[in-house]
């Protein structure tokens, strides 16, 4: 066992967050969340320059090879600044999901671009019936004399509309029953409708309508995509629950910060022991959320799919509960000022709202780690 | 980063896994399973000279000392099998506590004098800390020792003495000086319990055991090479063996082994028709608790790794006993949650009742509710865990 980091582990950290301070501080990110895009092209520009985009990208494709660890670290950096940009949904789902399905030439086209930041791709998978049933998908993709036509709804892909590329899953009509297909879809294809949202946590995602969506052959990414989706949401969970962790350690620092500085009754409040106990909860939470997520990172790996499945879903579960208890006690603590739109907490809040939103709820995960008790 | 043992440390875990199997009796074995305290001295005893014999008797002892040079990770898979094998523990007063006071801050002639009996299990020890007005304030205790010649003579009482009816010696702190700040005049002795003015008096507690006694020192003449380091000086030596010793504070080995038991309990226990751990409300929280408890395991792995080059842990100790502590009385709950109405009958209870034909032998159920009952002592003992969250309050969080 091991639990530091080598020294080039520890580097991506300190790179990405300093980074993030200077590209996306706080009153960046408060412009930039009200503008239509969300984010700053630029400052993804500058993502791109120091190589954090190819992280994901093998080393076979040209890129930095890196594994579930370095995401992570890159993902708790992110979480930390309540990045906008689309780095979970391009640089981590979309780029391994091409690097797993791909072929070399869909590799060759896409991965460098992806690295370099001139293009964003996104994977539309979730449905309306994936919230229990990940690999449960509707979207059809039916042959025709031209390749594939594509019908379905995909709900609430994050930053799709920043995509140039969007890969959707689809179930394989008349095909072998279960078998899945991904295919990559450029904006603006006639029979691709988006339906715009803004998420609690001010980034932007879309619905998005396939309507007898024709592309050719060659828009196909590799055979029955149902292995390679699985390990792509696996590690993608493993890096959500990372950009948590980031979110929990910094909610709970501003919050000691401020129990620290706000003076009532003549005395800081963190000197009441009430709080002091709430707090000293709130952190027991915050380091069981730390262990679970190295605990998803080391996870990710796992040759064994019931194991992985299982250690994946008692991460979200613990880490949700945690995103819970530790963001309503910091806005509880707080006061008033917790409530604003002004300070990070809220927005610290409601990222870890989203958390425990996203990718399976809590209860989810709880009900799934339980029937595995069972065998 | 690696979550996985070394392969090093997983050839330590065969080793001692397969020890367990060899050396440990079978009967202690099935004593520790049905939680049958009848012949407690002898099977702490006896195990303790088997490991003894064995060259592991002081895990983390130097090994100049006897001990056997492990690393704390190796400490840890020790503890954790031991557990998991239903082994008796061994008694932390001797080996955990005092001995390393004594290879810290003891005499040459006092180390020769006592640590053999403490490693071969020969001699008994027993704590002499709480007293009826000092409990989680421990340094306003009042027990007075007064010097006269080449001895110091005691007069008090002390509380929530742990199994010191079997007790050959108790360690104790006494107050040698008041005229400063508290924690200034306390003393640290070691006192033969066979010496003249001493009384021990069983309290019984709410599971029906005699696992505390309650102390009297009616004019105790200890003689002064029995005192620990200099003299007013004892509060360093007993926050050094507070802080000492506690790669294993979480209990992550025996919650595992009773959660492991739970969850065999509860496949066999008949709901509807169903198992009752596959009933979703009982099974979701056998699932809770097993999560966190895995997390646990992991957060101690992490405060043990990231403490190698200390000795001593520092406070993120407090959130290991906490959480720890939090995870076996849930346990504990699950089993009586489990076992339902059949928890009712307690062979606590009939045995104070001195019923004629009561069941003699304890019932995994009698022995659920009597486990629930007993282990409520782990958030109140140790520093309550309401002390930790100060502790973790002012020591990690700055407040």
């Amino acid at each position: 066992m091991d639990f530091s980091y080598t020294e080039e582990q520890q580097m991506l950290l300190d790179t990405t967050r300093r980074l993030i301070a200077e590209r996306c501080g706080f009153e960046t990110r408060q412009r930039n969340r009200q503008s239509p895009e969300g984010y700053s092209r630029e400052a993804w520009q500058s993502f791109a320059e120091i190589g954090l985009l190819a992280l994901n990208v093998p080393e076979a494709d040209g890129g930095m090879g890196g594994g579930p660890i370095e995401t992570m670290l890159v993902c708790n950096a992110i979480g930390e600044g309540l990045l906008l940009e689309p780095y979970l949904s391009s640089a981590v789902i979309a780029t391994q999901a091409i690097a797993r399905l791909g072929s070399p030439a869909q590799r060759a086209r896409w991965l460098p671009q992806l690295a370099d930041g001139s293009l964003i791709a996104v994977l539309a998978h979730d449905e309306a019936g994936t919230h229990h049933q990940p690999m449960n998908v509707l979207a059809s993709a039916t042959r025709s004399a031209d390749g594939w036509r594509l019908q379905g709804r995909k709900t609430l892909v994050h930053h799709a509309a920043a995509a140039g590329l969007i890969l959707v899953s689809a179930r394989i009509a008349g095909g072998a029953g279960d078998e899945l297909g991904v295919f990559a879809i450029a904006a603006g294809s006639t029979g691709l409708g988006l339906q715009h949202c803004a998420t609690v946590d001010s980034q932007r995602a879309a619905d998005i309508e396939l309507d007898a969506l024709i592309v050719p052959d060659s828009a196909r990414l590799g055979g029955d995509a149902r292995a390679s989706l699985q390990a792509t949401l696996d590690h993608a969970l493993a890096a959500l629950c990372a950009d948590a962790f980031g979110a929990l350690g910094r909610i709970l620092a501003a919050t000691i910060e401020y129990s620290r500085s706000r003076v009532q009754f003549g005395v800081p409040i963190g000197s009441f022991q009430a709080l002091q106990h709430r707090m000293a909860d709130m952190l027991m939470q915050v380091e069981q959320a730390r262990s679970m997520s190295y605990l998803a990172a080391s996870a990710c790996d796992d040759p064994d799919p019931a194991r992985r499945s299982a250690l994946l879903s008692a991460a979200k579960a613990l880490i949700g509960q945690a995103a819970r208890f530790v963001g309503q006690q910091a806005v509880q603590l707080h006061g008033g000022m917790g409530m604003t739109d002004e300070l990070p907490v809220s927005h610290y809040f409601k990222r870890l709202l989203a958390f425990e939103l996203r990718m399976g709820s809590t209860d989810l995960h709880l009900e799934r780690y339980r029937r595995g008790l069972i065998g | 980063m690696d979550l996985n043992y070394s392969l090093q440390d997983q050839q330590f875990r065969d080793e001692v896994r397969r020890f367990l199997f060899d050396a440990l009796p079978a009967d202690t074995r099935q004593r520790m399973r049905d939680g049958d305290d009848s012949r407690i001295k002898d099977d702490i005893q006896r195990w303790q000279g088997i490991l003894h014999r064995h060259g592991w008797a002081a895990p983390a002892w130097p090994v100049e000392f006897g001990g056997t040079g492990w690393s704390k990770a190796q400490q840890f898979i020790f503890d954790t099998e031991c557990a998991l094998a239903d082994a008796p523990p061994q008694l932390a007063f001797g080996i955990k506590m005092i001995g390393p006071v004594l290879i810290r801050y003891g005499t040459a002639a006092q180390q020769q004098r006592f640590l053999p009996g403490i490693l071969s299990g020969a001699d008994w020890w027993c704590q002499g800390y709480s007293e009826p007005g000092s409990g989680s304030d421990l340094a306003s205790l009042k027990m007075q020792a007064v010097r006269d010649g080449d001895h110091y003579v005691l007069n008090g009482q002390k509380i929530w003495n742990t199994l010191g009816q079997f007790a050959d010696w108790i360690f104790c702190l006494v107050r040698t000086d008041s005229s400063g700040k508290p924690q200034r005049g306390i003393s640290f002795l070691l006192i033969d319990m066979k010496s003249p003015g001493i009384t021990v008096r069983p309290t019984r507690l709410l599971d029906g055991t005699h696992e505390v006694n309650e102390i009297w020192f009616d004019d105790v003449r200890v003689p002064v090479d029995q005192l620990i380091g200099e003299e007013h000086n004892g509060w360093t030596y007993a926050k050094f063996l507070l802080g000492h010793e506690r790669t294993n504070i979480a209990g992550i080995g025996a919650s595992k082994r009773s959660l492991q038991r739970l969850k065999e309990e509860a496949a066999g226990i008949d709901k509807d028709g169903s198992p009752l751990l596959a009933d979703v409300l009982f099974g979701t929280r056998v699932a809770q608790v097993e999560i966190d408890l895995m997390a646990l395991e992991i957060t101690n792995m992490r405060v043990i790794f990231a403490d190698a080059e200390k000795r001593a842990p520092g406070p993120e100790a407090s959130i290991l006993k906490i959480r720890g502590t939090e995870i076996a009385q849930r346990l504990s709950e699950l089993r009586i949650e489990a076992f339902g109405a059949s928890a009712l009958c307690f062979e606590g209870e009939s045995r104070i009742a001195r019923l004629d034909g009561a069941a003699s032998r304890p019932s995994p159920a009698s022995n659920a509710s009597a486990d629930y009952l007993n282990l409520r002592k782990l958030s109140i003992f140790g520093g309550s865990n309401e002390i930790q969250r100060n502790i973790i309050a002012q020591m990690i969080l700055g407040l």
